[in-house]
């Protein structure tokens, strides 16, 4: 019996450090992060990586570790997905919510969740081999690596995020919320865009949140296709380098303990900050529209 | 608006119905659109790499410059650092749900705990790898390596499987818990018999929907031990491998030969995406048994 | 227990050291053509495996300053820099030449402009020249294309056309044969690329002068072995020391007829004959 007692307590201790564990890990990645980016202070000043606008670390002459091309790259090609990625994601959830039922529904939710599963790899090689000259044929442009390829492409990948938690969001919004407002009258389209759809609109924010973190975080597509010059982008027909992309191409050449070794620690900052945002505003939201359902 | 004096109430009842219709046609424009495309995207990969994928091609290594022969290292590479990644992240995984969803106190340490780990699961997967490089490959001075790729990989996927397992756990019913301890059995012994086996197909779900994912990472990898080239199968931890991913990245990109070796790259891609989606069908066939025959939520 | 047990196992799969693996990595030119030495190479030596991965000359030469593998490939020269941080590791860079590449610089092959001279090169890269018609060719934009800052591609061509920083247009590629890809569906497009790459139709090679009055093509193995081409370079490997062991088995592989033969089917050029004695004198 008091063995029993002891192997329940000696259990639950082993299962609390796994939990502590884990949570401990975004606080070491943080560490590192930390201690690591700071340490390119010792080599450029906060102010020039902050302002700066040339970023070429292995330049001819000086040196310059400046952030601002890279988080325009990461952020225009950002907002280009989600101008596709919004409106596309957020009518499709209405009307899967609203609409659709039974096999339909389970067919199509699974289908934008296999799509959800796609190796990046896989979507960034499609768009070298299918968009890239498609965009060059359309626009007459010389090349389709550029950001309007990225973006389309990191569209496509938030899409389905978009859609599985708008959906979600939706579902959430009770049932004597449209009944209410069958019962006045309300035809079932405006039940869906005058009630429910407003009445999710935490969730609906949330979605086009993780939407945000999914495209900002990508690293192989915009790689791949975003033809990767660290300039300031003027058109969707510009090459543009993103953060994710840049300590991609970069890590593997820096020598361990040099101020470009650094920097990119401190772009992975930039990163998990952005990231980390995104993640507890969504987790907010979510919780948000939960609650304002449960009296 | 509606308010036009000459129609019947039956004339707008049809006017009413029409454009209710046409709004939601609207809506289901853009959602038939991506469905299209997803289904293009089969099509085309399906169409392309299929040619090239035949016994050979799954067996054999690369040869003649891999301009010939197959992606076999790839696949086994691939396999061996999720298998890695598995070995870490499951346990620990588990583990922690079982604390979070039977143990934890309501207070604010838990809710921290919770947060931080909901948060590892945004943080995009680049930052894993550097992560990676720091830690395993400089740090603990496991080199470029399988062991570093895999632990970096199972990092990564450890919050998913957290989340999933809680999520399963938790849809067990109080009541079967409270029978056992009724009965004088410890609350791990509760746990144990009466409620891990019913979360089973749920926690198998998310490790599948986990395996799916890291199949397919290739920026995690990237930096902690991918090669480009390898003759042999590697048969210790500390050594380099192919990649599935990694292999289709370097044939579209870098390869001398980029059109000679097209195909292959559509074979590599084809063989990559359906041994992501065979995890993600098995996991999603697991779900919806589940969800169809939920006995006890009655 | 059993956890204990697998944490044993585990570590001591780490400690034991492989043998017989030789690891290459570095330039992305030299990629394919390593990979084919290796691959030739492991049939007359089974015992030993050959390990190839690209990632870019300034990849390769750091990890053999990191100590991380045995063999760095360049297609560079290694800079006072590195050398000075391999010291600061107590690594000490021994280099061989393994090839000789003539650097291609090619266009559409429907652009007439098929010559060019080293200063309006440069002043193409430089973001000076923005259109053809300024260099004699069409009304037509130029766009740029080149390799990533890891690449020693792209550091030689700095080193020896540009001379100064690139413009920010320019394309940073993956690889060789994406910027191959990238010219060969651009009528306006400009790049440059291994003698390797160049194998595909599409392009045209463009030839070079130095002096205005000069011009040489890249492949013609004369005018690169005389060095009359501006952009011929030796393809190096970077060891820690003087080679020994399997790694030592497979540089003289590399260097031998067979090895050459390989450097030649692959589209580079053999070694020359300083270069080979420049060799020797390390080995």
């Amino acid at each position: 019996m008091r063995l029993r007692k002891v192997a329940d307590r000696g259990v639950r201790g082993i299962f609390m450090a796994n939990a502590v564990f884990s949570a401990v890990v975004l606080l070491g990645i943080l560490a590192f992060l930390l201690l690591y980016g700071v340490r390119t202070f010792s080599g450029t000043s906060v102010l020039k990586f902050l302002s700066g606008t040339v970023w070429n670390p292995d330049a001819y002459g000086e040196p310059s570790y400046g952030l601002l091309p890279l988080l325009l790259g990461t952020l225009a090609s950002t907002a280009i997905a989600l101008i596709i990625a919004i409106p596309l994601g957020v009518a499709s959830a209405v009307f899967i919510s609203e609409r659709l039922k039974g096999w339909v529904r389970v067919t199509v939710k699974t289908l934008v969740e296999l799509f959800a599963g796609f190796p990046s790899v896989v979507l960034g090689f499609f768009g070298l081999v299918v968009l890239a000259p498609l965009i060059a044929r359309i626009f007459h442009v010389p090349s389709g690596l550029n950001l309007l390829n990225a973006g389309v492409l990191l569209g496509l990948m938030s899409l389905p995020t978009i859609i599985s938690v708008a959906d979600d969001a939706l579902r959430v919004v009770p049932h004597s919320y449209r009944e209410a407002a069958y019962a006045l009258g309300a035809t079932p389209w405006t039940t869906a865009i005058r009630i429910v759809l407003p009445a999710a609109r935490s969730g609906i924010l949330a979605a086009i949140m993780l939407g945000f973190g999914r495209a900002v975080g990508e690293t192989m597509v915009v790689l791949m296709v975003a033809g990767n010059a660290a300039l300031m982008p003027k058109s969707l027909f510009d090459p543009v380098r993103t953060i994710t992309s840049t300590i991609a191409i970069e890590l593997g050449e820096s020598a361990f303990g040099d101020t470009h070794f650094y920097s990119l620690f401190a772009l992975g900052f930039v990163l998990f900050l952005l990231a980390l945002a995104t993640n507890l505003v969504a987790e907010s939201l979510i919780r948000r529209e939960k609650r304002s359902f449960t009296l | 608006m509606d308010a036009i004096g000459t129609s019947s109430p039956a004339r707008k009842l049809r006017r009413r119905r029409f454009g209710d219709n046409a709004g939601f046609v609207l809506l289901a424009v853009p959602l038939a659109v991506f469905v299209l495309f997803i289904l293009y995207m089969f099509f085309y990969l399906f169409r392309n790499g299929l040619g090239v994928i035949n016994w050979q091609f799954l067996t054999q290594a690369p040869t003649k410059g891999m301009t010939e022969g197959g992606i076999w290292p790839c696949i086994v590479g691939t396999v061996l650092v999720t298998f890695v990644s598995l070995v870490f992240s499951v346990p620990v995984g588990i583990f922690a749900a079982i604390y979070l969803s039977e143990y934890a106190p309501a207070n604010f340490l838990t809710r921290a705990i919770r947060s931080a780990i909901r948060s590892l699961a945004g943080i995009p997967s680049i930052v894993y790898g550097l992560f990676g490089v720091a830690l395993f490959v400089t740090g603990l001075k496991f080199g470029l390596s399988i062991l570093s790729s895999g632990l970096t990989l199972g990092l990564m996927n450890l919050p998913w499987i957290i989340a999933t397992a809680e999520e399963a756990i938790n849809a067990i019913p109080g009541s079967f818990r409270e029978g056992a301890l009724a009965l004088g059995a410890t609350k791990w012994e509760a746990i144990r018999h009466n409620v891990l086996p019913y979360a089973f197909p749920g926690i198998l779900t998310g490790v599948l929907l986990a395996v799916a994912r890291t199949l397919g990472e290739t920026a995690p990898i990237l930096f902690t031990g991918v090669t480009y080239y390898t003759r042999t199968i590697p048969t210790s931890l500390t050594q380099k491998f192919m990649a599935l991913p990694y292999h289709l990245f370097t044939l579209a990109t870098q390869h001398d030969q980029i059109s000679t070796v097209r195909p292959i790259a559509f074979g590599t891609a084809l063989v990559l995406l359906v041994f992501v989606l065979a995890f993600d069908a098995v996991a999603f066939v697991i779900r919806l048994r589940v969800a169809g025959t939920n006995k006890w939520q009655v | 227990m059993k956890k204990l047990l697998s944490i044993a196992t585990l570590t001591a799969m780490v400690t034991t050291l492989v043998a017989g693996e030789v690891m290459v990595k570095g330039s992305d030119t030299m990629l394919n053509i390593t990979q084919r030495l290796a691959e030739a190479f492991s049939a007359t030596r089974p015992d030993i495996t050959v390990s190839v991965a690209g990632g870019g000359s300034g990849v390769g030469i750091n990890a053999v300053v990191n100590n991380e593998v045995q063999i760095g490939n360049a297609s560079r020269a290694i800079k006072s820099k590195e050398i000075s941080s391999a010291r600061a590791n107590g690594v000490n860079p021994v280099e061989y030449a393994i090839a000789v590449d003539g650097l291609c610089v090619i266009t559409n092959e429907k652009n007439p402009v098929k010559k060019l001279t080293i200063t309006q090169l440069g002043d193409i890269y430089r973001g000076k020249v923005k259109n053809w018609s300024e260099v004699g060719g069409p009304n037509k934009p130029v766009s740029l294309y080149g390799r990533q800052p890891n690449s020693g591609t792209f550091v030689f061509f700095r080193e020896m056309a540009v001379k100064s920083e690139y413009a920010q247009s320019m394309r940073q590629m993956n690889g060789n044969s994406q910027i191959v890809e990238g010219v060969k569906a651009d009528l306006g497009g400009i790049g440059y690329v291994g003698v390797g790459y160049v194998k595909d139709g599409g392009i045209s090679v463009i030839e070079l002068s130095s002096d205005g009055t000069n011009y040489s093509s890249p492949l013609d193995k004369s005018a690169v072995d005389a060095g009359t081409y501006p952009l011929a370079r030796p393809l190096f490997q970077y060891t820690n020391g003087k080679v020994k062991g399997d790694a030592k088995a497979f540089i003289e592989f590399e260097m031998s007829p067979a090895g050459q033969k390989i450097v030649e089917e692959e589209g580079f050029f053999p070694l020359n004959k300083s270069l080979v004695e420049k060799n020797q004198g390390n080995l």
